[in-house]
């Protein structure tokens, strides 16, 4: 508790408002019944829907962020942020990168029906 | 921003840095449910000729369960801002609302998986239903989790009162549910939404 304050003057305490939870809110309940609505609509995925379905997902997500998180409301050395960055790319280098290997792999497997054929013609019958 | 300012300001620099240690606690988190996420997404078309997502999911029931998560999100901000007035009635009321809504949601998790294993749907029935109940369930005990805390939490508002240490990890309990929202959004959309688009 006695840790001794530091000589500049230090920024004023950001405390959230009513005004950023009440939007996070609104704006996350409207994003949530659009991706809803326009999947039940849709019964046959079209990459446009698929798109916009994730999409608005990316989109409540920044909101959830900013709004409810308060990711942007630092005061100067945005540590935070720069944390969050280095693990979006960590995040996307996992996520692209299984699914990549494993297509990848899925592929150049060949299906058992294949492998019999090839260990006929290997064994010449 | 008119809220009164409450701490000292040694009291706010350690918040901050708390709170700064407890954010990489939750990217490290992120990383977790990243790495659930992508066994889901390369295992999902492995259903061993049983169930697909859009045969299991009901659209409805997850739409609830969503809004009722993202209603706690925003009750639990409503006690921090309780907290920032020093509202200590408040803090505690809001706090229970978001209890109630957790548990809620809990319940209804529990009663989905309950019915997909009764059905003969558990997670040993295919590759697709093992990361299936991985992923969500992982989500689930972090709301346990959550939820534990939240009652702790209560408990030493109601004892306590408002105190610096309490406050500060009510700040933590905030953050940590809304990040579980967070990755809700993408349990919502990948696992149910696209599941119900047969992608």
């Amino acid at each position: 508790m006695s840790m001794p304050s530091s000589t500049k003057p230090t920024p004023p305490v950001v405390t959230p408002t009513l005004r950023s939870y009440v939007a996070g809110f609104v704006l996350s309940i409207l994003l949530t019944l659009e991706a809803y609505v326009l999947v039940v609509r849709h019964a046959v995925a079209s990459p446009i829907l698929v798109a916009a379905v994730a999409g608005l997902a990316l989109v409540q997500f920044i909101v959830q962020l900013l709004f409810f998180l308060h990711l942007g409301r630092e005061t100067k050395p945005r540590w935070k942020f720069y944390v969050f960055l280095y693990t979006v790319l960590l995040v996307a280098v996992l996520v692209i990168g299984s699914i990549w290997i494993m297509s990848n792999l899925g592929y150049h497997t060949p299906s058992p029906s294949e492998v019999d054929h090839y260990l006929k013609i290997q064994s010449g019958l | 921003m008119s809220a009164p300012v409450v701490s000292t300001n040694a009291q706010q620099e350690r918040t901050d840095k708390t709170v700064f240690g407890f954010w990489v606690y939750l990217m490290t988190d992120l990383v977790l449910f990243a790495s659930l996420f992508a066994t889901y997404a390369v295992l999902h078309h492995n259903t061993f000729g049983g169930p697909t997502g859009a045969e299991l999911f009901s659209l409805p029931y997850v739409l609830t369960e969503t809004l009722i998560l993202l209603t706690s999100s925003f009750t639990a901000g409503l006690a921090i801002l309780a907290m920032h007035r020093a509202d200590k009635r408040q803090v505690i009321i809001w706090l229970l609302v978001t209890f109630g809504l957790g548990l809620a949601f809990l319940g209804m998790e529990l009663s989905e998986f309950s019915r997909l294993v009764a059905d003969g749907n558990s997670w040993q029935r295919s590759g697709f239903l093992s990361a299936f109940f991985t992923l969500v369930a992982t989500h689930g005990l972090h709301i346990t989790v959550g939820l534990t805390w939240m009652g702790v939490m209560i408990y030493r508002v109601m004892t306590g009162g408002l105190v610096p240490t309490t406050m500060r990890r009510l700040t933590l309990l905030s953050l940590f549910w809304h990040f579980l929202d967070l990755i809700w959004i993408f349990i919502f959309t990948i696992v149910y939404l696209f599941g119900a688009l047969q992608l």
